[in-house]
């Protein structure tokens, strides 16, 4: 938790990576991006389609695509630097002490292959057990992410499955050997609401059972109350603010992220709102290829001011575990 | 708005869809046998013209089928589907071809939809040019004047649909949608998948358009949040029957069905977590 001292397992700094597919003009997909993971936190990153929130999580598992290039900065993991690993060394690591639960489980499973099959997979790649000791891991975690009947499951193609419950087998893959962090890339965004809940509530147990870290990326603000500890907003590849959830939600500093929590309020069932017109933040972010000075989010501001435009803001410390940069809060 | 009992000669249904089936046949087993998987079954509601109704269901429902028989993309195994006095049902595809242009329909991934080799004047153009109206100049003329009614500037007409970004090709697909000039819009879960800031214009728009051309809208959604702000009735389905529908304000306050209840209280729960950390009491 924030404000305990736990180990730190990551540190990202001044991590800056520009993507150009087929040689197109350079996208600076994240800019400058700091960020700090402790043992046993949930991180929230909560940025719209285009803020770098992704870019985030892939280099952290080293899964950026061939056309990425890293223009500075590091992502240290446990004292070692994740982007200058070698293969064989990484592999070590993704899936064993790092690992990932993917938007869509339907596209990260593999179709022809048993559920059972694909999660002992893992355990093979990182455990020296024996098979039946394996089999019987494996319905230990299919039982532990909420499977009454472990054997049907592992018996199962992931077609035969619902969404939900692939998000589960997912989930028991990624935790299969113990990470101490497992990145989750919209995990619940694909699933109805009744599933997601349900889907949050497994990784908070998870959480609490194993000290497993969590990094949980997602659009949608409204999944982090109650379940993460610390949320860092992100816009234009930019971390905007980073604070306490309560502190996020309740008093929001960076106009984007008060904007954001204003919008999430079309979450709350109102009866009596029919065909009411909904709060919005005009304009559309920044075309990325054009890098210039100045604050990303400017354009769009209803607070921007002439020094806005001109110079990067800072980014300030105006209590203890927070973090803007807005030129609201001084230079 | 359709206030339920009001017998205004402008209150009645522009859509009535009664006792709509639809079957799907699915191969299974080592012998391949054929198995009949009932997608909708029986499903009646209608529409009073310049009204929306939410058709929510999770995903397997059969809302999306409905949506696509409304449309005539598949044609029904029974029941009718009233737009005016004709059941469209019935009709040859000749005959449909006029009502296709009075009923529209907007897809939930946009661009999968689109041509990726058209500029954005082509695909608003193409029903237009399909259904045979106007010359060249006044279909582009037509294209950019829908263009700004949706919020794109029209100097980008000549843009490749691939340089749009996700909020601006929902843009554009309404824009297509809007070109035959409508009366009815089948919105299949148009809204999901989109950032929030760009489902809240996305949703102002809808609701702008609608006002402007007393456009009836059936709007398919998982998100009961959403079309409450929307819709002026809510029909539940599941499983390819519809369990409950109402007035929006009824069906959420007073929710029958535990499908229906489900709903609400897996959105209220959320609510209550979300208001307690906002610190205030809702």
């Amino acid at each position: 938790m924030t404000g305990e001292l736990s180990e730190e397992l990551v540190q990202i700094t001044d991590l800056t990576i520009t993507y150009s597919p087929g040689g197109s003009p350079p996208v600076r997909a994240s800019d400058h991006a700091r960020l700090e993971i402790h043992r046993g936190e949930v991180i929230g990153v909560l940025g719209e389609s285009g803020s770098g929130k992704s870019t985030l999580a892939s280099a952290l598992l080293r899964l950026l695509p061939s056309y990425a290039r890293c223009e500075s900065g590091s992502v240290m993991f446990r004292g070692r630097n994740l982007l200058k690993l070698r293969e064989p060394e990484l592999r070590k690591v993704r899936g064993k002490e790092l690992s990932l639960i993917s938007q869509d489980p339907a596209l990260s499973l593999n179709p022809v292959m048993r559920v059972g099959d694909q999660i002992a997979e893992v355990v093979r790649a990182h455990m020296t057990v024996s098979g039946s000791e394996r089999k019987q891991h494996v319905e230990e975690l299919l039982r532990a992410v909420g499977f009454d009947q472990p054997q049907q499951i592992c018996s199962a193609y992931p077609y035969q499955l619902s969404g939900g419950q692939r998000q589960r087998v997912a989930i028991a893959q990624a935790i299969a050997c113990r990470p101490v962090l497992v990145i989750a890339d919209e995990p619940t965004s694909k699933l109805d609401a009744p599933l997601q809940a349900g889907i949050l509530a497994l990784l908070s147990e998870i959480r609490r059972r194993d000290g497993t870290a969590f990094l949980v990326i997602s659009h949608d603000p409204t999944i982090f109350p109650g379940f993460a500890d610390r949320i860092v907003v992100m816009y234009a590849g930019r971390v905007v603010e980073e604070g306490k959830t309560e502190d996020i939600f309740r008093r929001p500093l960076h106009p984007y992220t008060q904007a954001l929590v204003r919008l999430s309020e079309r979450y709350f069932l109102n009866a009596g709102a029919s065909r009411m017109r909904f709060p919005v933040i005009a304009g559309e972010a920044p075309d990325l290829t054009r890098i210039d000075v100045g604050c990303r989010f400017e354009p769009r501001c209803p607070e921007r001011m002439q020094v806005c435009k001109n110079c990067d803001p800072r980014e300030l410390t105006p209590e203890p575990f927070r973090r803007v940069s807005c030129f609201k809060y001084g230079n | 708005m359709g206030t339920d009992g009001c017998i205004a000669r402008n209150s009645l249904p522009f859509l009535r869809v009664c006792g709509l089936t639809k079957n799907y046949v699915r191969r299974s087993g080592i012998w391949r046998t054929r198995i009949s998987v009932g997608a909708v079954r029986g499903v009646d509601f209608e529409i009073t013209a310049g009204n929306t109704l939410a058709l929510v269901g999770s995903s397997g429902s059969g809302k999306s089928t409905v949506a696509r028989c409304v449309t005539g993309l598949e044609r029904a195994d029974a029941g009718q589907i009233w737009v005016g006095g004709t059941d469209i049902s019935r009709l040859g595809n000749r005959a449909l071809r006029r009502f296709r242009s009075e009923i529209q329909m907007i897809f939930q991934d946009a661009v999968t939809s689109m041509n990726p080799r058209f500029a954005a004047a082509q695909i608003i153009e193409e029903p237009l040019l399909i259904q045979g109206r106007g010359s060249k100049e006044e279909r582009r003329r037509r294209a950019r004047e829908l263009m700004s009614e949706v919020g794109l500037s029209p100097d980008s007409a000549d843009r490749s649909v691939m340089e749009f970004s996700g909020g601006q090709r929902q843009r554009l697909a309404i824009a297509r949608a809007l070109a035959l000039q409508p009366k009815l819009l089948v919105l299949d879960e148009a809204l999901s998948g989109l950032d929030l800031s760009t489902e809240a214009q996305i949703t102002n728009l809808l609701l702008e358009l609608q006002a402007a051309h007393s456009l009836t809208y059936l709007f398919i959604s998982h998100d009961l949040p959403l079309v409450a702000r929307l819709a002026d009735r809510i029909a539940v389905i599941s499983a390819g029957r519809i369990v409950e529908q109402g007035p929006t304000p009824q069906v959420i306050s007073s929710p029958n069905h535990p499908k229906t209840k489900a709903l609400v209280g897996s959105a209220t729960t959320f609510q209550k977590t979300y208001a307690d950390m906002l610190g205030v009491s809702r």
